[in-house]
């Protein structure tokens, strides 16, 4: 494995919710453990399991992994760090200040930008603190702050007012003036991130195309600050020997090595290994230690029966969408889950019982739209551009704006406008222009804002008058736009996931997040099921068998209504495969 | 001198760039605060996101949230009384409450025409 070969101190994986990255961060740790070396093992995942691999319960403090000598363990739960931040801010005047206004405040500190800075801060620690450093040969991340981050605090504006007097006009920077670390701190940080001969990051892929654009993305927005040397791994690969019996590993493995050979461009000149899909849970020191083994000889692949679960299909669901025969529908998940695909399933099912349907999509990459537009009467498609309405908006701001603003404040409101939320809104904004006709047809759209957008937006007011603005006339029923959102007759927010760990939890954050804006979502959708597509390669099986148990919570934890689409052969392409997404 | 203290309403960036629109106000007002304390004249900002605490120690401002709630911020305090709630002030009136005379600069050898040589 060449990302192993002359390993810096410091080692971030980083890459799309799912890919891997705290399974190759274990067995990389377990690895270098092995060869004496002193290993420090930092998880942030929400879903974290390196106590469970271990067999410890590690937490918030450094704790020994006595089952692997030199090896210790640390988990992070930036969740929980964001949550001190909010109480030690909001805290002392709970009870205080009116009730409302405490509220407003918890909610300005709830996005994932407080999120990100307070795990950032957790590393700076770790990065800069000298026993660390003496004690641990390697420190292994399995995540790594954004671009985004790390450029904010190379802006020298954002040092200038906010945090070294504590006020000023830093936003997105904003909850570091809260927390406790100097400038000098957080600049030494970001040196060790910036320095090869001391950090490694390696971006974690899987063999799809979704996956491998945020790779690419990421290396271009660290290749811009300076951090050229990314190392890649691609994660999960089904290997050719599968494909030999079963059709579906055949049309599985056709289609991961042509998103290898679409492989984004910038990412070939990068140092690449391929981790191969494994026929075992990675679970166990065992396990761990066979990951990163080009010894496949080791494993006895026995192939497993697998019961195939009764399940709702997305038919069912459709029966219960069509309601009063008009209405907004949207589709809402991670990138890389299929929410354009799953929209466009449901608007030909609605199109092809005759209802009006307009679908529109914000996917680059849809042409599955394409294949549509004009294959259903009553079928209307329509996408938006997301890079070019968060570029016009860019623009707009900083011309008309940041035209007064000296060069350090343009280039800090610059940075803002690369914060996530900058595209969420641009889209949304773009978006809300089609809202309108959901008062007479069904309009399917394949994002929706997230609760704490819209919370944000609501409070200020903006939002309410820009879509006041825009339902004017439209003979929709409603008191504010936050209540038509959250009124179930007239929006049905979809929830799709994959049946696999880290995605199901990301998806329960965004239903968390939405039911905080009081809007619960109407039902769940668990998309490219392998279980459901009953593989006979023993490796599929493997997995599919995995995959009963996040099926499982998703019935019976998250969702009201849910459906699951097996994972298909051949790309769910044009009328007659999307109906096949349907029906099963 | 007298102190001038802005209490902003609760925003995840003071200029307002997360929301569907990006207040000019706000981004006008941050280049006016720079420029009265370019004069040596004292003003504060408090961000109610940020500092909520300096809206609580505050009788008026505590009684003033009571009342009005956060829909009547911005509120403006000259020397520790309300002077202006509901929207930011002009530059004009930032004089007016620091005490700077707004010369027009009418040519190029004007006292203010480059540096700070008159106060």
């Amino acid at each position: 494995m060449l990302f192993l070969e002359n390993t810096p101190k410091f080692l971030f994986f980083t890459g799309k919710g799912g890919v891997g990255k705290t399974s190759l961060a274990c067995a990389t740790a377990i690895q270098l453990a092995d060869l004496s070396k002193r290993v420090l093992l930092v998880s942030t995942d929400p879903a974290s399991n390196v106590g469970q691999v271990f067999g410890i319960a590690i937490g918030n403090t450094i704790t020994p992994v006595l089952a692997v000598p030199n090896l210790s363990a640390l988990e992070i739960d930036p969740q929980a760090a964001a949550q001190l931040y909010r109480d030690r801010i909001v805290g002392p005047v709970r009870g205080v200040l009116p009730e409302a206004v405490v509220k407003s405040i918890e909610e300005q500190l709830s996005g994932a930008c407080t999120t990100e800075i307070a795990a950032f801060d957790e590393f700076t620690g770790l990065l800069t603190n000298a026993v660390i450093l003496q004690n641990y040969d390697h420190i292994i991340f399995d995540t790594a702050p954004t671009g985004h981050t790390i450029r904010m605090l190379q802006l020298p504006g954002a040092w200038s007012g906010f945090l070294e007097e504590g006020k000023g006009d830093a936003s997105c920077l904003g909850p570091l003036a809260g927390l406790e670390k100097q400038r000098e701190q957080y600049h030494q940080a970001v040196v060790v991130l910036s320095d090869p001969n001391r950090t490694r990051m390696i971006l974690v892929a899987r063999a799809q195309l979704a996956t491998l654009r945020e790779a690419a993305r990421t290396h271009e927005e660290l290749a811009s600050i300076g951090f050229s040397k990314q190392y890649l791994v691609i994660n999960g690969a089904l290997p050719q020997s599968e494909i030999t019996s079963d059709p579906l590993a055949a049309a599985v493995w056709k289609r991961e090595q042509a998103a290898l050979t679409e492989m984004p461009e910038i990412l070939r000149v990068l140092p690449t290994d391929f981790v191969p899909l494994r026929p075992f849970n990675l679970v166990g020191l065992d396990a761990l230690r066979a990951l990163l083994s080009n010894d496949s000889t080791r494993f006895n692949v026995t192939p497993l029966p697998v019961d195939i679960p009764l399940v709702p299909s997305l038919a069912s669901l459709v029966d219960g969408l069509v309601g009063e025969g008009h209405g907004l529908i949207m589709t809402m998940g991670k990138g890389g889950v299929g929410k354009t695909t799953t929209a466009a399933a449901i608007a030909v099912e609605l199109a092809s019982r005759g209802y009006p349907v307009h679908l529109t999509t914000s996917d680059p990459a849809a042409h599955l739209i394409e294949t549509l537009d004009g294959s259903l009467e009553n079928l209307t498609v329509s996408r938006i551009d997301p890079h070019a309405e968060t570029e016009r908006y860019r623009q707009k701001i900083m011309t008309s704006k940041g035209k007064d603003l000296d060069a350090q404040g343009r280039a800090l409101l610059e940075e803002d406008l690369r914060s996530p939320c900058t595209e969420e809104i641009a889209v949304f904004q773009a978006f809300s222009r089609v809202i309108r006709e959901a008062g007479k047809k069904f309009v399917v759209m394949d994002t929706a804002p997230t609760g704490h957008t819209l919370l944000l937006l609501d409070a200020t007011g903006a939002y309410h008058r820009e879509i006041a603005r825009q339902m004017a006339n439209t003979g929709l029923h409603f008191t504010t736009p936050m209540m038509q959102l959250q009124d179930p007759k007239q929006t049905k927010i979809v929830i799709v996931t994959l049946a696999e760990t880290t995605p199901v939890l990301e998806a329960a954050g965004l239903q968390a997040d939405l039911r905080r804006a009081g809007i619960e979502p109407w039902a769940w959708i668990i998309n490219n099921s392998l279980v459901m597509a009953n593989p006979t390669s023993p490796l599929l099986r493997q997995r599919a068998i995995n995959e009963l148990a996040q099926i499982q919570d998703v019935s019976t934890k998250y969702a009201n209504r849910w459906a699951v689409i097996p994972l298909q052969a051949e790309e769910p392409v044009g009328l007659d495969r999307l109906k096949k997404l349907i029906h099963h | 001198m007298s102190t001038i203290k802005v209490y902003d309403p609760a925003l995840c960036c003071n200029s307002g760039v997360c929301g569907v629109d990006v207040n000019q106000q706000l981004v006008s007002f941050a280049a006016d605060v720079d420029w009265v304390k370019s004069q040596g004249k004292s003003i504060e900002r408090f961000n109610l996101a940020q500092q909520p605490l300096a809206f609580a120690d505050n009788a008026n401002v505590k009684g003033f949230l009571e009342r009005s709630g956060q829909e009547g911020l911005p509120l403006i305090l000259v020397d520790d009384e309300i002077a202006l709630t509901g929207r930011y002030p002009r530059r004009a009136e930032l004089a007016r409450w620091a005490g700077i005379t707004i010369s027009p600069v009418t040519s190029a050898t004007g006292c203010c025409g480059g540096d700070k040589s008159c106060k």
